[in-house]
């Protein structure tokens, strides 16, 4: 496959041409914010936190999403580019009620970290307080989507990896939310195959196995890539 | 001697574990107990504001007619306020009220899970505003240090910081 080669913040880089600006970045350990993005599922642009800037174009353009090009130039840090990105998570934080000191996620929250990291101390917008629901039907595990930033990880390794579909968004705007089935309480959920894998990738403590408190939540996602592997192995034989 | 900096301390709507933290680095606190003085907190027996203050920590968001009352006043008097802990910043714990109306939160705390004297209080208890809101959204803040609470090194850092006369570079996290 062709190799092409390009710069990022200067330095001289190189990719395979189905690459993306945001892979060749974080193998040349140039770090990229990400929230939806996990290694092992389709990336599909949701979040908006990998934005970058490439010479010539006036639009920013989300690295997960961007093909490598012969000849980009590529700025990942830029103070517009930092600007956004406080911008993207302090509307996350006002449009849901993330409440880290109380949550089961506590210290292993991606939202969280990310905050951290990109020096969000508070929030210039209002909080909306918005009234959302918790289904905590099901026997084994829970969602609050008080705390769901509708990154659609859960949608997607349910649908890629697991094949079940049991995840999927339902309304739009400011009324989007993941539900199960035909929003129908988890717990009565035909299509479940209750295998925990949209639990590990949720990067907030939305979902979560019940029985956990405050911070108890720890994620692990390092299957994923494994069970990628595997299922492209098969399909291959 | 030079003077002292004139240091106060607020606890508006919060659980005063910002405070228990403050607390927390005393070690520090007698270091540079020479170089401040403590005018108005919990902490100390003075009930009235001072006219002028270098530097006022609040904790807790604003919940009550007289928590805004307070927070306006101190900022009228107050050369630098920060914002001490994530219920001064987000509104957090106590804010999970703001998705139901006062009359439901009162009816629940003061005659659903009251064994006697069913009734919301009349007196002395100051009035509940609709909604909890972060310090920042009635009155400008200056420093922001976030945290359930803040870690102690966290705000030794920063008064340290403030003292010699710098902004804090620190971004602690929520929660």
């Amino acid at each position: 496959m062709p190799v092409k080669t390009f710069k990022i913040d200067g330095q001289d880089v190189s990719g395979r041409e189905d690459e993306t600006v945001l892979d060749i970045a974080r193998e040349n350990n140039v770090f990229l914010p990400t929230l939806c993005n996990i290694e092992g599922l389709k990336p599909v642009g949701a979040c908006r936190l990998c934005m970058v800037e490439v010479k010539g174009s006036n639009k920013l353009l989300p690295a997960c999403v961007t093909k490598v090009e012969e000849g980009m130039e590529v700025t990942t840090n830029s103070e517009r580019l930092q600007k956004y990105r406080r911008m993207i998570l302090e509307m996350l934080f006002v449009e849901g009620n993330h409440v880290c000191s109380v949550c089961v996620a506590n210290g292993h929250c991606e939202l969280q970290w990310l905050a951290e990291k990109l020096g969000v101390d508070h929030t210039r917008l209002n909080y909306m307080f918005p009234k959302k629901e918790i289904d905590v039907s099901h026997y084994r595990y829970a969602i609050d989507h008080n705390r769901c930033v509708l990154c659609t990880r859960c949608v997607r390794v349910c649908g890629e990896i697991e094949g079940a579909h049991t995840w999927d968004v339902s309304g739009r705007g400011i009324n989007a939310k993941v539900v199960t089935d035909l929003n129908t309480p988890w717990a009565l959920s035909e299509t479940c195959t209750e295998c925990g894998k949209c639990i590990q990738v949720c990067p907030t403590g939305a979902l979560f196995k019940k029985s956990r408190a405050v911070g108890e939540m720890t994620k692990d996602d390092h299957f994923l890539p494994y069970l990628k592997t595997m299922r492209e192995v098969d399909n291959a034989e | 001697m030079p003077n002292k900096v004139k240091v106060a301390t607020v606890w508006l709507d919060g659980c005063s574990g910002c405070h228990m933290s403050f607390l927390d680095i005393d070690g520090v606190l007698l270091d540079i107990a020479d170089r401040i003085d403590l005018v108005y907190s919990p902490l100390v027996d003075n009930k009235v504001f001072p006219d002028m203050v270098d530097l006022t920590l609040v904790e807790g968001g604003v919940s009550s007619v007289d928590d805004r009352a307070k927070i306006i006043k101190i900022r009228k008097h107050t050369k630098l306020l920060l914002s001490l802990g994530d219920c001064a910043i987000t509104g957090n714990v106590p804010a999970m009220r703001n998705r139901y109306p006062v009359a439901a939160i009162e009816e629940r705390a003061y005659i659903e899970n009251a064994d006697v004297n069913q009734h919301a209080p009349n007196l002395i208890v100051p009035e509940l505003l609709p909604q909890i809101q972060p310090v920042h959204t009635v009155v400008p803040v200056d420093i922001y240090l976030p945290g359930c609470p803040p870690p102690g090194p966290v705000i030794r850092d920063a008064l340290v910081a403030l003292l010699n006369g710098e902004m804090p570079n620190i971004s602690p996290r929520f929660g």
